[in-house]
């Protein structure tokens, strides 16, 4: 797992949300074993007491379960990866109506340039990243397609 | 596991708890530390923060027994710095303190030797870390692998109280990393308090549980870094710039 943290907010959240992460991502799914609380505090560099606050929230949090002698694992409930993926896509939701609105697009617009978008970056294959359709770039898009 | 942490605390003490009550220290006019009061709280590393000159040593060297203070009173375990308290304590200096004649075996053997809570398997673990090499003379070593030499004595030991000056000044990021990660890898915190003095926040700032800023020998913040960053929604390096513009 890797962390990007950027020590603006807790560092215990950051934590927190890196594993949520990892998990509606599919990434560590349910029965998997995580890192013990040293080994993390050792590969990001952060004082072992704040990885310990971390660990306890995601067990009071239902998230993780510690068995004695075995490590920590994702517990093992499909429930609860539903409840984080959903959890992490209100979020990102909330702030792209949020910066949208501010944007002065209304429903119906914010609607149709999604399934705009969807189309262009998700539909486009990933392998040519940037927008294909967008021709009043003119020529070819850079030296992006080199060879 | 709570009835266990009591047995040892009814033995001999495992974490000393430091503090500060009205400690004044002058070098002639200057007031290096000026009424400064505090408590270390056990069990947790702290940051101690501030541009060259601040006090930072000076505090350091307070605790450690070096320098006495002119005004208030410091206890370690409610006794004043000692003899008897310097056993509870290791102290990296910030200055070159090894001996360039001697090889880092020779080293760890001589320092080793004048404390009984020395852990050889530690120490040994340590070295491989640090990619130091036993056979090669102090002399020899770069800045960056005395560096990690002089945390080595420091981590080695099952002192209560950790004083490091400076540990990562003037020595190269890979050094620096190695450096961190000794510190993170070995702290114990049922069983150790750390005091760790830097003007590089950025790197170290996930390190710490507590950040005191010295200024002109007072502090000038204090307070745990978790709760700074969300009450202000700033990183400790923000605080660190904002208090000492």
């Amino acid at each position: 797992m890797q962390l990007r943290l950027d020590q603006h907010s807790p560092i215990y959240q950051q934590i927190i949300d890196e594993f949520k992460r990892a998990i509606a991502r599919g990434e560590l799914v349910p029965g998997d074993r995580i890192p013990s609380q040293r080994e993390l505090a050792s590969m990001v560099q952060v004082n072992p007491n704040t990885v310990q606050r971390a660990y306890r929230e995601m067990e009071q949090m239902g998230i993780t379960e510690t068995l004695r002698g075995q490590g920590t694992f994702i517990v093992n409930d499909e429930g609860l990866v539903a409840s984080i993926r959903r959890e992490m896509a209100d979020r990102a939701l909330v702030a792209f109506v949020g910066e949208m609105h501010a944007l002065g697009y209304g429903c119906d617009e914010m609607a149709e340039m999604v399934r705009a978008t969807y189309r262009r970056v998700i539909e486009a294959g990933p392998k040519d990243g940037k927008a294909p359709s967008s021709a009043d770039q003119g020529g070819a898009p850079g030296g992006e397609g080199g060879f | 596991m709570g009835r266990r942490r009591r047995l040892l605390i009814k033995g001999v003490r495992p974490v000393a708890r430091v503090v500060f009550d009205r400690v004044t220290k002058r070098f002639g006019r200057l007031r290096a530390i000026d009424d400064l009061s505090f408590t270390l709280r056990e069990g947790t590393i702290l940051g101690l923060l501030g541009p060259n000159g601040a006090g930072k040593s000076t505090l350091l060297k307070l605790v450690a027994g070096l320098h006495r203070p002119d005004g208030g009173h410091i206890t370690i375990d409610g006794e004043p710095p000692s003899p008897k308290t310097k056993a509870k304590i290791a102290y990296l200096p910030e200055i070159d303190h090894l001996y360039g004649w001697m090889t880092v075996r020779q080293t760890l053997a001589y320092v080793s030797a004048f404390y009984n809570d020395w852990d050889h398997d530690r120490s040994q673990e340590l070295v491989n870390f640090m990619g130091l090499d036993l056979g090669a003379r102090v002399s020899r070593l770069s800045k960056g692998m005395r560096a990690r030499l002089k945390i080595v004595l420091a981590m080695s030991r099952n002192a209560p109280v950790v004083l490091l000056d400076e540990p990562l000044s003037g020595i190269d990021p890979t050094s620096r990393s190695r450096v961190l990660r000794a510190i993170v890898s070995e702290f114990r915190g049922d069983r150790q308090t750390i005091v760790m003095s830097t003007h590089d926040v950025v790197e170290s700032e996930a390190l710490f549980d507590e950040v005191l800023f010295l200024k002109d020998g007072r502090i000038a913040l204090a307070g745990e870094a978790e709760r700074l960053r969300e009450e202000r929604g700033k990183s400790i390096q923000e605080l660190f710039q904002e208090v000492f513009a």
